[in-house]
């Protein structure tokens, strides 16, 4: 068990000038789960494997415990890692694929075999130790390659979207698993994905990464519902939040033709005003509204459809008719100001700001 | 799959037909006296002098010297043999293993190098590679025969393409548990080589048991003739009005066939279980 510290790291690729990870800073606590989102290429598997061992430091310097890790070696610096694809030592049986590492750190046979045990009972192994990996279920290869890492008792887990080779259906429950693990060992975890969902449903604190930069850190719920950019905002959240081009003039927002009643302070000029698909109402008074096309979900309706000419998305009950969708409010509180050029969010104060303040941060 | 039709069919029997008859006419004649070769040419039928010729073959002290025996030919041919295919086996996959796994200067550029060796025949460096070993005193050894045609670039060329289709994750797994350089080798690309190291040893281990030219370059004593060597003796003998060995020549012609076929037909089996229970 250890806190991880990040200090302002990153990485230059040889031959190239740009970082692809730049001046990333981060204090992960004890015992933490850490989730590293944000789409392919954003650096945060390179950010993962710096913290590993498997890529070099450029700049800055990354503490495991109280100790520089800079210059060690991956085996030396007390961490585990589970891989997207498992890397499973394919001629290994499960049992040896756990014992391995253990073996070359030199472990009495005894305590291999009594950690071995533990890790198969904690993951319902116990019937396949004997078999090679070839012969088990992708569900399995992956809580073998769990197993793997709990066995060696490290001071953090590292997971490298460890859960994208499988079915929709198991990548749900292996969530779950996961987290009531990680909850139960009290490792200190970072995990990275490209799934908002698995990192909603995962973090302790979310950090979301764009093109080698962190966007935003923040419990999941704080990232929900207060994003620090645009970028964060269609990120997090399915269907994406709407970002409409707005205007603020009179201290009311203006899109197109249409004025929201929503008093807003803040100087007069272009803004990038989001609404999330679930804070829209129908209204009998509001935002004119265009429906084009429904996906039925079953338990919800997503309405696409246009307001002053830019697409907007709706979530409705199936209840609710499409008809009834010719006007929409926001609900109080709902509205997000962005700078259009930067991004970066506004703190305007609007008057409804009175979203009740959730207990976030522990999630499940 | 269309269905089979008796044409199918036909094409496979003239196919086997085509393959088989000259082993066939091979192992049949041997069984048959000089003599009677001499008189009724190839025969497809067995006659009744086959054991004879064979022990003869085997235990017969022939040659200039009268020492050497067809059996210490095929152990000559087995040390050639088995001795190229594990030296070049261990050679080229510790070569393939620098070439992909270190980073070093110049390491594509080496591989190349290597690469464009595998154009040249062995003929090409034959009497630059006799004069070293002769100036190093190694002609008439075991040592002169393997060590100069060890260097594979074949197999390293095997062996490199191999290694970079092992994914890269298992490297760095077994570097964060703990494995260096060297136990990574041993303990995870060994036992992954396996179907490709079965492959190349078949490969060389032919090759290094129908060498010809290299043995007689090399060798002058009796002993260390190989057996391609010795069916050429056989029938070098031509002296007065004595017929050659046909019979013999034959014989040793199928002894030389058997170890190949052996060792193919073992590897084989191992290495159709390795393909097909391959991982994914």
């Amino acid at each position: 068990m250890a806190s991880i510290d990040i200090e302002n790291v990153s990485k230059i690729y040889p031959g190239s000038t740009a970082r692809s990870v730049a001046d990333i800073a981060l204090n992960i606590k004890d015992g933490e789960f850490i989730v590293l989102v944000g789409p392919s290429g954003c650096g945060k598997s390179t950010l993962l494997r710096m913290v590993a061992g498997l890529e070099d430091i450029s700049e800055g310097e990354i503490r495991i415990g109280t100790r520089r890790v800079n210059e060690v070696e991956p085996a030396h610096r007390d961490i585990a890692m589970v891989f997207q694809n498992y890397a499973l030592y394919p001629h290994m049986s499960v049992r040896d694929n756990m014992a391995y590492g253990l073996k070359n750190r030199a472990v009495p046979r005894p305590e291999i075999e009594a950690r071995v045990a533990e890790a198969a009972r904690m993951l319902e192994l116990g019937p396949y130790l004997d078999r090679k990996p070839r012969a088990l279920s992708g569900g399995q290869r992956q809580r073998v390659a769990m197993g793997r890492a709990i066995v060696r008792q490290p001071a953090a887990f590292l997971f490298d979207e460890p859960l994208s080779n499988l079915d929709a259906k198991l990548r749900v429950s292996m969530r779950t698993e996961i987290r009531r693990l990680q909850k139960r060992l009290g490792t200190t975890s970072i995990y990275v994905t490209h799934d908002q969902l698995e990192a909603m449903t995962l973090a302790d604190r979310l950090v979301v990464l764009n093109a080698g930069r962190i966007e935003q850190i923040g419990t999941p719920l704080e990232i929900y519902h207060r994003p620090a950019s645009t970028f964060v905002a269609s990120f997090i959240g399915a269907p994406a939040m709407n970002l409409l081009d707005a205007e603020i003039a009179g201290n009311r927002l203006r899109i197109g033709d249409e004025v929201l009643d929503t008093p807003v302070s803040g100087a007069a000029g272009k803004v990038t005003l989001g609404i999330r698909a679930e804070d829209l109402m129908p209204a009998d008074r509001g935002l004119s509204f265009t429906p084009d096309d429904i996906e039925d979900l079953g338990a919800q309706r997503l309405v696409h459809g246009f307001v002053a000419g830019q697409p907007l998305t709706l979530v409705i009950s199936p209840a609710t008719r499409v008809e009834d969708c010719r006007r929409l409010a926001p609900k109080p509180g709902a509205l997000h100001v962005f700078d259009t050029l930067s991004g970066a969010r506004l703190d305007l104060h609007t008057e409804h700001d009175s979203r009740p303040v959730l207990p976030v941060g522990q999630g499940l | 799959m269309n269905k089979v039709t008796p044409f199918d069919h036909l094409v496979l029997i003239l196919g086997t037909l085509l393959m088989v008859t000259p082993i066939a006419i091979a192992v049949m004649t041997s069984t048959h006296t000089a003599a009677d070769i001499h008189v009724n040419g190839l025969s497809l039928l067995p006659g009744g002098d086959g054991i004879e010729t064979y022990s003869t073959v085997l235990t017969h002290k022939g040659g200039f010297t009268g020492q050497v025996t067809g059996a210490r030919m095929m152990m000559n041919s087995l040390i050639l043999g088995l001795g190229f295919a594990v030296g070049k086996i261990v050679l080229s996959m510790l070569a393939a293993y620098a070439l992909v796994y270190f980073r070093f200067r110049f390491a594509t550029a080496m591989f190349w190098v290597i690469f464009t060796t595998l154009l040249l025949p062995l003929e090409v460096r034959i009497m630059p590679s006799y004069q070293v070993m002769a100036e190093l005193g190694l002609l008439n050894t075991y040592t002169g025969l393997i060590v100069p045609l060890l260097a594979s670039a074949t197999g390293t060329f095997y062996f490199r393409q191999f290694f970079k289709s092992v994914p890269d994750e298992l490297l760095e797994a077994a570097r964060i548990d703990g494995a260096g350089p060297v136990r990574f080798f041993i303990d995870i690309l060994l036992p992954l080589s396996r179907n490709m190291i079965a492959a190349v040893f078949i490969i060389m281990f032919v090759y290094g048991w129908n060498q010809y030219l290299w043995p007689m370059l090399m060798t002058t004593e009796e002993s260390f003739f190989t057996l391609m060597r010795g069916i050429k003796q056989i029938l070098q003998v031509w002296i007065g009005s004595q017929i050659p060995d046909y019979n013999q020549a034959f014989a040793l012609a199928v002894l030389a066939l058997l170890p190949p076929v052996a060792i193919v037909v073992v590897f084989q089996s191992w290495f159709i279980k390795g393909l097909t229970e391959s991982d994914k």
